[in-house]
């Protein structure tokens, strides 16, 4: 049976808004592609690059990062701090070379659930584009 | 001369008594190197020397004093490491006495070594001149051609604040490139980029001088060493050297002050500024942040503008 290779994504959703959203897109009963994993978080100001670090070591294809709008945090400013976080980490990883398209992030509320199909289908797509990772991932050779 | 200064100095801060002890530098056991010394009397004050293989940062060694008033010996970036050590609050303002000593910028013992054939005895500084003496062989350097890159890239060789100058301001490099490497660095493409880094980062022996070296590197429990939760394992697989790597460099990000000292202590020799400097070079485009300059600024990851660029997000 032929079956092309599909990406493993990892989804860090914050609970208060992007969670909610993807929950909204499942209840609308929205198409849209299978292939990420939901971590839920408090917030994306949660986000701790080494998270980010750790998942791409184990061989995960694709990471996506998903939180409130400017101005919306449930925390009120966690998503601001997870901004500059998100910014400066994704520079220095392509500065070192590892794909651009890799690690994505965007804002997604609460009443988005079509925007979070979309936001979906196009990191599949670039992951698909990108191909399994190349650098950085960990093989432990069994004997 | 800087020297003669420094030990009057150091000598009226120890007899009044305004500093418990003095972190400086010392002659080195081996030529080409100085050494952190840590004197208490004023009598010490002559073993403490300045020139150009001062190359250590001693604000390293804050931590372990802070509870101490201390006078420490700095040049411009390390300076900027103790106003950025200030800020992450790991002792009272009062407790420092910044000695600052303009910098001529220190040379790089590495490549001296390479220079000179056979074993080095004796090396002199005479103006604009290192004079190496090796077996039966004197060899005379210019200075220039031997200074660590990221010193000729220096824009702040004079401490920025300025507690106490000892010795008069040295000219400011005017208008250089901050993060030179970095620029250098990009314009390679991604797979040339990754081949350097892995390259580089291969050679690495887990040593961790680099992070005992970096003034900034003073968790309790470093993130290689935590279990719970095992962020990665201590191993010498490419991917742990990588990881070890990638992590260190970024959490220097907004509090690194280009000072190379973790480069100059790797026993391995591997390139590890050209990591910073981006990072640096991204929270002055992104934050307009350079780190210890203004003593006020908050550190760039712990705050945050409404207005924070977003392109990068969908």
């Amino acid at each position: 049976m032929e079956q092309t290779w599909e990406p493993k994504i990892l989804a860090f959703l914050c609970n208060w808004c992007s969670y909610a959203g993807a929950d909204l897109a499942g209840t609308s009963r929205i198409q849209y592609s299978p292939n990420i994993r939901v971590i839920r978080v408090p917030c994306s100001g949660r986000i701790n690059p080494l998270f980010i670090l750790k998942a791409l070591q184990n061989g995960i294809d694709g990471v996506l990062v998903s939180g409130c709008h400017p101005g919306d945090c449930h925390y009120l400013t966690g998503n601001y701090i997870g901004r500059r976080k998100s910014s400066t980490l994704k520079r220095f990883l392509e500065y070192l070379g590892l794909e651009e398209g890799r690690v994505q992030f965007s804002w997604v509320s609460a009443a988005e659930g079509g925007k979070f199909s979309q936001v979906v289908d196009e990191v599949t797509r670039d992951i698909k584009k990108l191909g399994p990772p190349k650098h950085f991932v960990k093989h432990v050779r069994s004997s | 001369m800087v020297q003669k200064k420094l030990r009057e100095k150091a000598k009226e801060l120890l007899s009044k008594k305004e500093v418990d002890l003095i972190i400086g530098f010392g002659e080195g056991t081996q030529p080409l190197r100085a050494t952190p010394i840590f004197i208490r009397t004023p009598e010490e004050a002559d073993r403490l020397v300045w020139n150009s293989f001062c190359e250590n940062n001693l604000a390293a060694y804050l931590h372990k004093f802070n509870r101490f008033k201390v006078g420490i010996v700095v040049k411009g970036c390390d300076a900027r490491s103790v106003t950025a050590l200030a800020l992450e609050k790991r002792f009272k303002p009062d407790q420092v006495v910044l000695i600052g000593v303009p910098c001529e910028r220190m040379i790089d013992r590495k490549k001296v070594k390479k220079a000179v054939k056979g074993e080095i005895l004796k090396v002199r500084e005479e103006g604009d001149k290192i004079i190496v003496l090796g077996e039966g062989v004197e060899v005379v350097l210019k200075r220039d051609d031997f200074l660590y890159p990221l010193c000729k890239a220096c824009t702040h060789r004079n401490p920025v604040q300025e507690t106490l100058l000892v010795g008069d301001r040295v000219e400011e490099a005017a208008l250089t490139e901050p993060n030179p490497e970095a620029k250098e660095f990009e314009k390679k493409s991604p797979e040339e980029r990754w081949a350097f880094f892995e390259k580089e980062s291969s050679r690495c022996i887990r040593c961790y001088a680099c992070r005992e070296a970096c003034p900034m590197c003073y968790c309790t429990e470093c993130f290689v060493d935590s279990s719970n939760p095992k962020w990665m394992e201590k191993s010498l697989s490419p991917s742990d050297l990588q990881f070890y790597h990638i992590v260190r460099a970024y959490h220097q990000t907004g509090r690194c002050t280009n000072c190379g000292a973790c480069e100059r202590a790797c026993p391995m020799d591997i390139r590890l500024t050209y990591l910073t400097q981006k990072l640096n070079q991204e929270v002055d485009e992104l934050f307009q942040f350079e780190t210890g300059v203004d003593p006020k600024a908050l550190p760039p990851l712990s705050t945050y503008k409404t207005d924070d660029r977003q392109e990068f997000i969908k």
